[in-house]
């Protein structure tokens, strides 16, 4: 296999959020140290070095995978965010820092791969190697639970999702997982049917994801930035803005086997006034994270029944530090469909897409 | 509610003003009214009782002939007679007028068997003590999804062109769906404040597969927090002003373009209020109103599509306060269920949505009477129709107009079926014109009926000269079809399709409302009393004929006498003019051969052939019509060997001769025919009713009897005459045997139309595809 000569980059720019991984190579021999332009050592250096750029750029260092080999090489794979809106900026540093002397492929995906091609041409003079979205989504999620490392296990789940006293987070592994449900939940959500690495379709989507969470938490409360948004759900209570089962009947719907405590209209008691008036701007948050949430589990297990899987995994920046999301979706897997479905999450939520492209660079396809 | 109360009966009178209608045009029949039902949503209240309809009817009775009494001439007796016939009440009206309307109701209603009110709707429970205090009735509470899916089944069932494909942009915003008898299995996405999706299996059998709590509630919820605009009205009114891109995160706002690996297209929503998610922008009340509306259907409807393939059914309706009536949720809907489908299911809406749970809690309380047992029919001229959805009319408008609107079903007193013999009933469509559609048609159609208003008014006065208040009456009859046919020129579709059927049914109905049952019937009789003169004489001048001049004379004869018919105006003329205008002369008004539609030839090679084994023949007017016409023609086909079922109208309409005078009229001339007189004693020529009183053909709806004999006789030829039933319906009806349609045209419009003139003929002579053509079995080994 031929080298690639460094910087390995993978990009990933969504609706909302670039996602850039960054292969830190650790076993650089003096010759090569000797060899390597100033330009590449900078940049090393000033990612490696650093936790934030400019003013809304973040390493994720907890996420960083220490002593990987990849493509017999040894090194650190760093995974570093921004928001897409901050893109100039990005390309204004790439072009300060001459990225492009170094004459490496930038492989990039998501939808901002098309859209500012060109703004990359113009602004860094970069080309972009152009990749599908979904097709480095699980290569990417194939490959970070494949690979071994010392940290903690890239999968998971939940167990006991219905006794929230006792649901706890359980490591696992993708064995045998086709056929698997993937449903990434970035700015929108895909959901894929997965029967094997090369061997997959998107079945359908839906734009309620988390930019509308997001956005619709702006509208409501204020707030500008999802940890913001989320610290407010954490804080409300649903139950004041959302119409429940038992506040149409008194109790459980017997009749149909609807329990009480089910949501029978979101945001349903904000039709009235003097109920509008006596919410708080956190009950507001956690009845949209809980909405968004819910119909997301539950056009996933039509999906999943409809595919006939039983697996399903859940990835995307929506479960960024979102717990409470991670946990309404593994009860609600669990709950509706008794018992059937099983939810799984990966910790790398929003980069296996830039992993993927990454891969790319490294290993054509 | 504040108001619920309040004993101050002043007070709560206020309201009054408000009632467009005088209340008892609205709660009509309330004397006899019985088993009341009520659903009481979060604004409208529907209300629906059973009662019964006194009217006059005109009754023919056979002169006993031997007496040669005071009879004179005439053949039988025409009487008014009451009839009482069933008739279902329903009517919306805004919550508001509630306690009015029970005050109303409790003043006028007689009947004290009625000891409960079935209720059903959330707001049921709310208004419990109200009603039960003002009407002294007990409530009842039913389960409202069991009664929206017994109400819908009754709908879809009893009322053609109920559900409906809304298309926005198409020339006709609505397209009905042709009743199909077998209407299970099916999907009712139920849009409330959450969303319930119901497969129903059958009468009895449904089953709540599914729902979601993002629904209507949460567009009005959500709406209200996001643009301050309290109402659910007032928030579609700003939707469909919105612009969506501007809070929408679009595929193209990712992408730059198109996802095209996906087929994605740029203008999709990749992320609901994805542009939306910052602090310092504004965004217009519109703008989030129209993206709200959008993510709440897109999803309604995925929902809806990913149901309905795991339960593999095609046919879903949408209901519920989120739908009902509003253009902008349909369109959104129906957009979302062509994206997730791609086209393979369509969305389905009902006009009478908003009665589904009144319908169903009156059915409950009804089950003694078994209302599933009959058949019933919309009376057109008690029912409102489906009101203006255009997008442009203001929905505040719409909602504060404080109109009642109302739905009459009448009982019809046969069970109705379709003829066995249609090819494909599930694509059969009566009507060969859908005015809903074609413009230029409507325009002349709905001009020709006002035209003709002055006509069937001054008939009607004159078919009752003994009563006094007949010409008051004829001048509400007037004014009511006027106003009907108004309606229906701003909006066509408020029936389900607008045809020419529609247009003559309704007028039917209307003047049987003011008790003109039977406007013809003097003139009926003195037709038929002029004809059965002729008829020895004209049989005589066929037997003298040549067989293959005879077969001939006869379809000539079938054809003048149809030109005698005082329902087309052209001819009604003439006959007024000059009653002189006779059988002969008819005749050389006739087209000449070759006709506009001429199968002729066929049919006479046919006639060389086998006889038939059974024909079913259609009916059209009385007169010369029936009994110089069709008898002649009868009787050949019953000496040929062919059994023959005379299906004539169970009530009367126009001119057309009813079951009751054909009766008396083939009695007659049995007695001068021994070969009429045979076939009625073999039991080869029988009279049935076919169910209907509409002078065009529905073969869908026919009398459940009628049914029964043409399958037991194994009937093998359908002869229809007349324009109405086979000129304005059937003509393009496929049947599974053979069929003769022969018709005149007697209106110059239709005639143009057809590529032809005045006086045209039709004569179209079918037979199905596949099936041997005359010779059959005439040659085949014994």
């Amino acid at each position: 296999m031929a080298f690639h000569s460094f910087p390995w980059f993978g990009m990933d720019i969504g609706g909302t959020l670039v996602k850039l991984v960054y292969f830190e190579p650790k076993d650089i021999t003096a010759e090569e140290e000797q060899e390597e332009v100033e330009n590449l050592k900078s940049i090393r250096r000033y990612l490696t070095s650093n936790t934030a750029y400019g003013k809304t750029g973040i390493r994720d260092v907890h996420l960083e995978l220490q002593d990987l080999t990849l493509c017999g090489r040894k090194g650190n794979l760093h995974f570093i965010r921004f928001p897409t809106h901050d893109l100039p900026a990005f390309l204004q540093m790439g072009r300060d820092k001459h990225f492009s002397s170094l004459h490496t492929t930038l492989c990039a995906t998501g939808g901002g791969a098309y859209k500012f091609e060109s703004d990359f041409r113009m602004m860094a003079d970069l080309e972009l190697h152009k990749l599908d979205e979904l097709d480095c989504l699980i290569r990417g999620v194939l490959y970070l639970d494949s690979v071994m490392s010392s940290g903690p296990s890239e999968c998971y789940y939940f167990e006991n999702p219905a006794d929230p006293d006792h649901c706890v987070q359980k490591p696992c592994t993708l064995e045998n997982p086709y056929p698997l449900l993937l449903v990434n939940i970035g700015s929108g959500v895909s959901i894929l049917a997965v029967y094997s690495e090369n061997n997959y379709k998107r079945v359908t989507g839906t734009s309620l994801g988390g930019g509308t969470f997001l956005g619709l938490c702006c509208l409501l409360t204020g707030c500008s930035t999802f940890e913001e948004a989320l610290e407010m759900a954490s804080q409300g209570e649903s139950t004041r803005v959302d119409k429940l089962v038992r506040d149409i009947y008194g109790g459980d719907y017997e009749r149909f086997g609807l329990p009480g405590w089910a949501v029978a209209s979101s945001f349903g008691n904000m039709m009235s006034k003097d109920k509008r008036e006596s919410v708080s701007k956190e009950d507001l948050a956690r009845a949209t994270l809980v909405t968004i949430t819910n119909n997301i589990g539950s056009i996933t297990r039509m999906c999943a029944l409809n595919e006939n899987i039983e697996t399903v995994l859940f990835v995307g920046n929506f479960l960024r530090v979102n717990t409470l999301s991670m946990k309404l979706l593994a009860y609600a897997m669990d709950y509706w469909s008794k018992g059937q479905l099983k939810a799984l999450f990966l910790r790398h939520e929003g980069y296996f897409g830039a992993v993927g492209a990454l891969l790319e660079l490294l290993h054509p396809s | 509610m504040a108001e619920c109360g309040r004993v101050d009966s002043n007070t709560s009178h206020t309201m009054d003003k408000s009632i467009t209608l005088p209340p008892d045009e609205i709660f009509r029949n309330l004397e006899n009214a019985k088993r009341f039902a009520i659903d009481i949503g979060g604004s409208l209240t529907k209300l629906a009782y059973y009662s019964t309809v006194q009217h006059k009817v005109a009754k023919v009775r056979s002169f006993d002939h031997t007496a040669k009494a005071a009879a004179g001439d005439k053949l039988y007796e025409i009487s008014m007679q009451e009839e009482v016939t069933a008739r279902l009440h329903f009517i919306k009206f805004e919550n508001a007028y509630i306690e009015t309307c029970l005050d109303f109701i409790k003043d006028h209603l007689v009947n004290t068997e009625t000891k409960v009110i079935k209720a059903t709707g959330g707001g049921a429970h709310k208004f419990k003590e109200l009603i039960e205090r003002k009407l002294g009735l007990k409530v009842d509470k039913e389960d409202e999804m069991t009664c929206l899916i017994k109400g819908c089944n009754f709908v879809l069932k009893n009322i053609p062109h109920e559900a409906f494909v809304y298309a926005k942009h198409a020339d006709s915003e609505f397209r009905f769906q042709t009743t199909n008898p077998d209407i299970f299995p099916y999907l009712l996405v139920n849009i409330g404040s959450g969303v319930s999706i119901v497969k129903v299996e059958s009468e009895d059998k449904f089953e709540r597969i599914g729902g979601s709590s993002i629904g209507g509630g949460t567009f009005w919820g959500l709406g209200a927090l996001l643009t301050k605009t309290k109402r659910f009205d007032e928030l579609l009114q700003l939707a469909s002003k919105g612009q969506h891109a501007s809070v929408d995160m679009l595929v193209k706002d990712i992408y730059g373009g198109s996802y095209g690996y996906l087929g994605l297209t740029g203008d999709l929503i990749a992320s609901s209020f994805g542009k939306s998610a910052t602090a310092d922008k504004d965004f217009s009340k519109e703008d989030m109103a129209k993206s709200l509306l959008h993510m709440i259907s897109n999803d309604i409807g995925q929902l809806a599509c990913l149901y309905a393939k795991l339960h593999n059914l095609s046919r879903v309706y949408f209901g519920g306060f989120f739908i009902r009536g509003h253009p902008v949720t349909m369109h959104t809907i129906t957009y979302s269920i062509n994206f997730f489908t791609k086209g393979e299911v369509q969305a389905l809406f009902l006009r009478h949505e908003g009665y589904l749970g009144t319908i169903g809690a009156f059915l409950k309380g009804a089950e003694e009477d078994n209302p599933n047992q009959y058949s019933w029919g919309e009376n057109y001229a008690g029912s409102s129709g489906l009101m203006s959805v255009s997008p442009d009319m203001n929905p505040m408008q719409r909602a504060r107009s404080g109109t009642f609107d109302m739905l009459e079903m009448d009982r019809l007193e046969r069970q109705l079926v379709n003829l066995p013999l249609l090819q494909d009933p599930s694509s059969y469509i009566p009507d060969t014109v859908d005015l809903t559609e074609d413009a230029l048609a409507r325009e002349y159609w709905l001009y020709c009926f006002e035209e003709a208003l002055d006509g069937v008014v001054k008939r009607a006065v004159a078919s009752q000269p003994d009563m006094p208040e007949a010409a008051l009456r004829a001048e509400k009859f007037r004014q009511k079809y006027r106003h009907k046919l108004q309606t229906l020129r701003q909006q066509p579709f408020a029936y389900g399709s607008l045809t020419v059927r529609s247009l003559l049914d309704t007028r039917e109905h209307c003047l049987n409302e003011f008790n003109f049952p039977d406007p013809y019937s003097k003139i009926k009789q003195r037709e038929n009393d002029i004809a059965l003169k002729y008829y020895q004489k004209a049989v005589k001048s066929l037997d003298e004929l040549s067989w293959e001049e005879k077969q001939f004379a006869l379809v000539q004869g079938v054809l003048a006498g149809n030109v005698f018919d005082w329902g087309a105006k052209a001819v009604s003329d003439v006959l007024e003019s000059d009653p002189e205008f006779g059988f002969e002369e008819a005749k050389r008004q006739l087209e000449e051969r070759p006709w506009l539609v001429d199968s002729y030839d066929q049919w006479l090679e046919r006639l060389k052939g086998p006889p038939h084994k059974c024909a079913l023949f259609f009916v059209d007017n009385s007169g010369v019509d029936i009994i110089l016409g069709v008898m002649p023609f009868v009787r050949e086909l019953l000496s040929r060997g062919t059994e023959v079922v005379l299906a004539s109208n169970s009530g009367p309409a126009l001119n057309d001769v009813t079951n009751g005078e054909l009766q008396i009229l083939t009695e007659r001339i049995a007695a001068m025919d021994p070969v009429i007189e045979a076939g009625l004693r073999e039991d080869r020529l029988l009279l049935v009713q076919s169910g209907s009183s509409s002078p065009c053909l529905d073969l869908s709806r026919l009398d459940k009897v009628l049914a029964m004999v043409v399958r037991e006789r194994q009937t093998d030829l359908v002869i229809i005459e007349g324009m109405g039933r086979a000129i304005h319906t059937n003509y393009y009806a496929m049947l599974s045997c053979e069929s003769l349609k022969m018709a005149v045209i007697k209106n110059s419009w239709l005639a143009d139309r057809l590529g032809g003139k005045l006086f045209s003929v039709v004569f179209k002579y079918e037979v199905p595809a596949g099936k041997p053509n005359k010779d059959c079995g005439a040659f085949s080994p014994s």
